[in-house]
């Protein structure tokens, strides 16, 4: 417990990712879900650079994947705020439970 | 305690703290704001980590795009000054165990588990260090993926523009 060390970092990021899934899992409302899917991002991108500098120093594979995550959760962001705002045009709700437009 | 200690710890209140708020609190624009204190303090942690330039661009692209994308999406689509409709206490009670008993194996694996580092001569995550590789065309380069993220990118902006478009029947 003297030093930071790579397990203090992949506790913390642990910990977040657990509370991104219960809030996934407790949310009915998808803008917060998308929230929470942004909390299990970061905490995947914390793991890859935590792994790149204390167990890979040598490479930056790490950084690259750190880059390549957020650039995606960005592009995924934005296609599903505009699916959200489209789906509450249609139904005047963002409720997972009211959205059976798709339902066969 | 050094500094050192001091300052991960209060990163780590800051991440996890705003975390927690984000997904438990009642109106939905408080979430949306506790979200964004959590990313800042995961910026902190990369500064923290001396990866300046993920810390930069956690910054710029969560904290000044998506969360902002976030809160509009809020204004478009909530009166955001009501509660929420509260989760159902089954669904909190079983969600919440399962989020406990699954965090505490993944704590207790990695408390078992001897990570072995390489000896290999670190490089500096500098910017020049990063793009160099990131451009380059040569065995360990990401020219593709960077090339594929930026077809991505496109897709993602003309697609989103495309749904969120107003259909014309309407106007």
């Amino acid at each position: 417990m003297n030093e930071i060390g790579l397990t203090h970092i992949l506790f913390l990021s642990a910990i977040l990712f657990f509370i991104g899934v219960y809030g996934f899992l407790t949310r009915r409302n998808m803008v917060t879900m998308l929230m929470s899917i942004e909390l299990i991002l970061n905490s995947v991108n914390i793991n890859f650079v935590a792994f790149n500098k204390f167990l890979h120093a040598g490479k930056l594979d790490g950084t690259f994947f750190t880059i390549f995550i957020i650039t995606i959760a960005a592009a995924e962001a934005a296609v599903a705020i505009a699916i959200i705002i489209h789906l509450y045009r249609s139904s005047k709700s963002i409720d997972v439970n009211d959205a059976d437009l798709m339902k066969f | 305690m050094s500094a050192s200690i001091v300052i991960f710890y209060i990163l780590a209140a800051i991440i996890l703290g705003g975390g927690i708020l984000a997904v438990t609190a009642k109106k939905i624009f408080r979430s949306a704001i506790y979200l964004l204190f959590s990313l800042m303090g995961i910026a902190g942690l990369y500064f923290y980590l001396n990866y300046e330039f993920i810390a930069a661009v956690q910054i710029v692209v969560y904290i000044g795009g998506i969360v902002v994308l976030i809160i509009f999406s809020i204004f478009l689509t909530h009166a955001s000054g009501k509660d929420m409709e509260k989760p159902k206490l089954i669904s909190v009670i079983v969600s919440g165990l399962a989020a406990v008993f699954a965090c505490a194996i993944v704590i207790l694996l990695i408390n078992n588990y001897s990570f072995v580092a390489t000896t290999n001569t670190a490089i500096e995550p500098t910017v020049k260090n990063i793009g160099r590789q990131m451009l380059s065309t040569t065995e360990h380069g990401f020219i593709l993926p960077f090339e594929v993220v930026s077809m991505l990118l496109l897709a993602a902006l003309i697609g989103s523009i495309v749904i969120a478009l107003k259909p014309k029947t309407e106007a």
